[in-house]
């Protein structure tokens, strides 16, 4: 991961947000701080399974970006992500074509439910904050129905399982290879493509952007249903990396995802951000859970920690500019 | 036009509010197989007014233009703090019951200082401190227990006069002496100034920072007093994340429900209430009509999908488009 | 007025922001039952003069005093608890609170602790008739009001405050003629009773008509205070832009009646504030609207661009009926229509993004293949813009919030461009931006004419129009009231048909007319 960063920077350094770089410091202090605790803090091994853990977050923080840079939120993430894990496990149960079928189902599934909030948003100018909410709320609704309340019996696919867990490529684990998919096309789609420009454009102001001749609400709405796809691709994985789905597995991610996308500099006001601070920012809050596990910091401690150290990082970096 | 209709104008999202409820408990208690007696009046406020009180909380900031999603970890960490806090002799008692009001008036007063002087927004940084107290929560009650004064906690989750539930009069108590003096002094006008527009009230010379630091305190003052009668209800402290969580999205959909508009300025603390307590009875409407209690989290959610849906309605009656970016 | 102590002086006052002096070391006296005129051109310095009065900015340098004592201002608050309030241009109305609210909001009346609303009504009620506005409702909230009745809330809200200096910053730009008419009587009441005021307009009849002494500002610095009727207009024009002031408009070429109509609409209404608008603009045409500001004007606009929802009545694009339900229809290669909106900061650009990103958000179509960006095509054609239209800029990608406001909107006129439209509607573009920038726009309008665009032109400006346009069409209510062409466009035509009057009426009560 260290490799990683050092690599980044010099092509985008003139470009760098100062975001994005004290993120990366941050980072960086974090590794120190956790090669005090662990010698195995630096090793290889350890960082390869960090950068796994950090995959779910990152593809689930993928789709949260997008949506946080035109100014919105998605708060259905939690069982979005669990509507993943749980369809594509369901289905994966119906035989062969089950079997097959069951990645891109789950996906679907979380699109949908991305659909409804971007119609909503978009269309019926319903605020983000509470339809996701709403919507959030019937998933939630739907797969207690569908599970009885009870954990489901399904399992994952081997191909969720492969996905999750395996290595096409000798030492690179697939679902780092699926963060790097998903975030190579979020840059492509925010750097090169019209939609992207929409996107910031919206973003920045909408009214603009309407006035300018852009479909607006479509573009809104096809952000939200990208990022119920994202979420629910996260589920899928989850579900493969515990080869099972679970009750509000999904509600773990919410807040980190949220996290990850401000403290690598996007505003959470829209239109400003680049995909670079939103791996710093996932990279960051994986690092910061797992070296609280490694010090053994019993829950509420990490709680305690996890909050102070957002609110820090964000008054170092993140704050709006005064009245005069 | 004559004055009391500006007045209806202007309480238009309270008035919805209080009508969404009245239908809906009509409904309720209508259908309710033990009928409408004190019983039932009894229970149901004594659920409805928790999410009252934390609606409430969340209505304050909203006002402002801001958002909590704290408050119902504040909620969560003053039902644990109360645990261990009240009981003991009656000034124990007594003291323990203003300590967990000042600790729930203090996190709010953090959140607001590091909203105002920080100036971070406030979905993020309330995100953050409400971690940050669901830890406080966790260290004060790693596993479900404690206790509390029962001879308190029974007056104000009983009946009064045989009738009235006194969790309601202690809910109206509350409005008379924390909602009302504020809504109507400068401060509070300034609060909803702020909320409707910073900028024209920073010109205007308008208190902000008084406005919005006295918003969140006694929006955490608020949550603590939830806290406190989640206590009381229970008899025990339980940090548990899934009900702060809840309690938190609930307070939001109550309070737009409840009339108060998330863009700020507009809206009051009475219609987050009645918005609170109607979110309660369409929670409780499957049961009396005898569904599987595990359509309930369904049918909430369908009825609030709705319920948000409908101001959708507002926009067929728009003639220029630019109307829809506000 | 000589020997006596200034009510409030200024001395050697500076404001940078960032590298840019918005003020130089000014000097300003202002005397109590005077009405001190501030002219000069945007970004001369006289919003940030006001802003540093006013205490909504802090000054880098010199000091401020006050009945002879130095002050200095934290806040707004304190300045208005000095006496000194300002009415600023961009409203500084609370929209969710009523009108009475919003006249005592700094300073409520209470009772134990609780705002009085019986004396707070009193209060409105009586600020409100001071300011000449009684027919509005105290409790009415201010959102529900049209523009110029909000301003005229703002005035009275200002003089709830008392004050001893009374600021007003183009107060009067959003006023109908006859509420310009009652706050002059109003103004000058206040300057009997002894108040100062200090008075911002671009309007040259109104300084003439009110003020007592005028001080011009230039790039940030005073050039010179004089009495008032002592300079001729062309002196202090050329005061205000520091050179030689000369015809600005291009010359307009021949008519050419035969060019094909580009557009044309027939009975265009839209709720009550379009009614039966019929004309049409050929190719090569520029067609002016005219009229009091909030006659129909941006609507018309608006509903020719596909905003605008429920218009009944044809409009059709070189002879083809169409029917446009979004700027995104509107601006097809089919129509080619682009619109230049009314606020630049709101409408056309979005400040904080890169002059690239927004030079290329109205033409993406033009400069992708496949949705996908071709950096080389967009930056030719950026290229080749910014060099059309001299924009100013220390680069393409820096944000466009940096540029000044002339060439802030030079960008949203080269967004269009690059979309190559060939009917190009106008809103009021030339509003607050520098005299230089103006000539250059209008010469580019006569170059766009000439090479076949079709412009519709609204203007709040009478001269321009009269230089400009080869018709104008004159909106009264929604209506089109008159059609002026040639040498019937004149000043004296267009403000007797704004009015809806005659000329023999008009002719006589000049005053009123500003």
């Amino acid at each position: 991961m260290s490799d990683m960063t050092s690599m980044a920077k010099p092509a985008f350094l003139k470009r760098l947000d100062p975001a994005v770089t004290t993120a990366f410091v941050c980072i960086f202090v974090l590794l120190l701080v956790g090669s005090i605790y662990s010698r195995n803090f630096l090793s290889p091994e350890y960082l390869l399974q960090q950068l796994k853990v950090a995959s779910f977050l990152g593809v689930i923080a993928s789709g949260m970006m997008l949506v946080i840079l035109l100014g919105q939120i998605d708060l259905s993430l939690p069982w979005v992500v669990t509507v993943g894990a749980m369809t594509s496990s369901a289905i994966a149960g119906y035989g062969d074509a089950g079997a097959i079928l069951a990645i891109p189902f789950g996906i679907f599934c979380g699109m949908v439910i991305g659909l409804v909030n971007g119609v909503g948003v978009a269309y019926l100018r319903i605020p983000s904050m509470i339809i996701t909410l709403a919507t959030n709320a019937v998933a939630q609704g739907l797969m207690v129905v569908y599970t009885g309340g009870f954990s489901p019996k399904d399992s994952a696919s081997p191909a969720m399982r492969y996905l999750a867990t395996g290595f096409t490529i000798p030492g690179i684990p697939n679902a780092v290879i699926c963060w790097a998919v998903v975030g190579a096309g979020t840059v492509f789609l925010l750097t090169r493509t019209t939609f992207g420009r929409a996107v910031y454009g919206i973003g920045n102001r909408e009214r603009a952007a309407y006035l300018s001749g852009i479909d607006t609400r479509r573009v809104v709405m096809i952000v939200f249903a990208i990022s119920g796809a994202l979420a629910a691709f996260g589920g899928v994985l989850l579900a493969g990396y515990a080869s099972k789905a679970a009750q509000s597995m999904g509600d773990a991610y919410l807040l980190p995802a949220i996290a990850a996308v401000v403290l690598g500099g996007t505003s959470i006001l829209g239109g400003r951000g680049s995909y670079l601070g939103t791996v710093a920012g996932v990279m960051l809050i994986t690092l910061l859970q797992s070296i609280l596990s490694v010090m053994q910091m019993p829950e509420f401690g990490r709680q305690i920690i996890y909050g102070i150290v957002i609110v820090g990082m964000l008054l170092l970096y993140g704050r709006e500019r005064a009245h005069r | 036009m004559k004055d009391w209709r500006f007045w209806v104008a202007e309480q238009r999202g309270t008035l919805m509010a209080v009508g969404i409820f009245l239908v809906m408990f009509i409904i309720y208690s209508s259908n309710h197989p033990a009928g409408f007696t004190a019983n039932v009046v009894q229970t149901a406020s004594n659920k409805g007014v928790l999410l009252a009180f934390v609606a409430m909380a969340q209505a304050l900031v909203v006002i402002t233009a801001g958002i909590d999603l704290s408050v119902g970890m504040i909620f969560t960490l003053t039902n644990c703090l109360a645990s261990w806090v009240v009981v003991g002799s009656p000034i124990q008692v007594a003291g323990g019951i203003v300590l967990v009001l000042l600790v729930g008036a203090l996190c709010g007063a953090i959140n607001g200082a590091i909203v105002i002087y920080g100036r971070l927004q406030p979905i993020v940084a309330t995100i953050a401190t409400g971690a940050v107290y669901f830890g406080i929560a966790l260290a004060l009650r790693p596993s479900p227990g404690g206790s509390v004064d029962e001879t308190v906690a029974d007056a104000l989750t009983g009946r009064i006069f045989g009738y009235i539930p006194a969790s309601l009069v202690a809910l109206l108590v509350v409005v008379l002496v924390v909602w009302v003096p504020f809504s109507r002094s400068v401060t509070g006008r300034a609060a909803y100034a702020v909320g409707s527009s910073e900028p024209a009230a920073y010109m205007s010379g308008v208190p902000i920072k008084r406005a919005k630091m006295t918003a969140y305190t006694l929006s955490g003052l608020l949550a603590a007093i939830g806290g406190l009668f989640l206590t009381f209800f229970t008899y025990t402290g339980d940090a548990a994340y899934a009900s702060g969580n809840a309690y938190t999205l609930f307070s939001i959909a109550a309070v737009v429900l409840g009339g108060v508009s998330l863009f700020g300025g507009r809206g009051s603390a009475i219609g987050a209430i009645f918005g609170a307590l109607a979110f309660r009875t369409i929670g409780d409407l499957l049961f009396v009509f005898d569904f599987d209690p595990l359509w309930q989290p369904l049918f909430q959610g369908v009825v609030l999908l709705i319920a948000v849906s409908l101001g959708a309605f507002g926009l067929f009656r728009v003639r220029n488009r630019l109307d829809w970016f506000g | 007025m000589t020997g006596v102590a200034p009510l409030f002086r200024m001395e050697g006052v500076s404001k940078r922001y960032g590298g840019v002096r918005a003020l130089e070391k000014a000097d300003l006296d202002v005397n109590a039952g005077r009405i001190h005129a501030i002219l000069g051109e945007n970004g001369a310095g006289k919003s940030t003069l006001i802003k540093i009065m006013a205490g909504v900015v802090a000054p880098d340098e010199g000091r401020m005093l006050l009945d002879g004592r130095e002050v200095t201002f934290a806040s707004p608050a304190t300045a208005n608890d000095a006496g000194i309030v300002c009415i600023f241009q961009e409203l500084s109305l609370i929209p969710d609170l009523s009108v009475a609210d919003n006249i005592v909001i700094s300073h409520p009346p209470t009772r134990f602790g609780m705002i009085d609303r019986g004396k707070q009504r009193r209060i409105a009620e009586e600020a409100l008739a001071r300011a000449g506005a009684e027919d509005i409702h105290p409790q009415m909230l201010v959102k529900d009001l049209p523009l110029s009745r909000r301003q005229m809330v703002e005035i009275a809200k200002a003089l709830a405050r008392k004050p001893r200096i009374l600021i007003l910053d183009e107060a009067t730009s959003a006023l109908t003629a006859a509420d310009v008419s009652k706050i002059f009587v109003v103004l000058k009441r206040l300057r009997e009773e002894g108040l100062a005021l200090l008075y911002i307009s671009h309007r040259m009849h109104e300084i003439a008509e009110l003020a007592d002494e005028c001080s011009v500002f230039r790039n940030g610095q005073k050039v010179s205070t004089y009495a008032a009727g002592t300079k001729s207009d062309t002196d202090v024009i050329e005061m205000m832009i520091g050179r030689e002031y000369k015809n600005v408009f291009p010359p307009k070429p021949a008519k050419a009646a035969s060019a094909p109509v580009a557009l044309e609409a027939r009975s265009l209404s839209w709720t009550d504030r379009l009614k039966n608008i019929s004309f049409s603009v050929r190719a090569g045409e520029i067609v002016g609207l005219g009229g009091l500001d909030g006659q129909g004007q941006r609507d018309l606009l608006l509903a020719l661009f596909g905003v605008l929802r429920g218009c009944t009545g044809e409009v059709l694009v070189h002879g083809q009926k169409v029917s446009i339900s979004s700027p995104a229809m509107a601006k097809g290669g089919k129509i080619g229509m682009a619109l230049i909106p009314e606020d630049r900061k709101t409408e056309g650009l979005m400040l904080p993004m890169t002059v690239r990103d927004n030079l290329s958000f109205a033409s993406l179509d033009r400069i992708s293949s496949g949705g996908i960006v071709n950096r080389d095509t967009e930056g030719a054609l950026i290229d080749s813009m910014i060099k059309l239209l001299a924009i100013k800029t220390a680069g393409i990608d820096i944000p466009v919030g940096a540029l000044s406001g002339g060439n802030q909107q030079k960008v949203v006129i080269a967004k269009w461009l690059m979309n190559q439209p060939r009917i190009i509607l106008l809103n009021d573009p030339t509003r607050g931006i520098d005299v230089g920038t103006k000539q250059e726009l209008y010469v580019l309008l006569r170059k766009l004419a000439d090479e076949g665009a079709a412009i519709l032109f609204y203007s709040t400006d009478y001269d321009e129009l009269i230089g400009c346009c080869d018709r104008v069409l004159v909106l009264y209510d929604g209506a089109v009231k008159r059609e002026l062409a040639g040498d019937a466009i004149t000043e004296k035509a267009l403000i007797a048909s704004a009015l809806n009057i005659d000329m023999e009426g008009a002719a006589m009560q000049p005053a009123e007319l500003a």
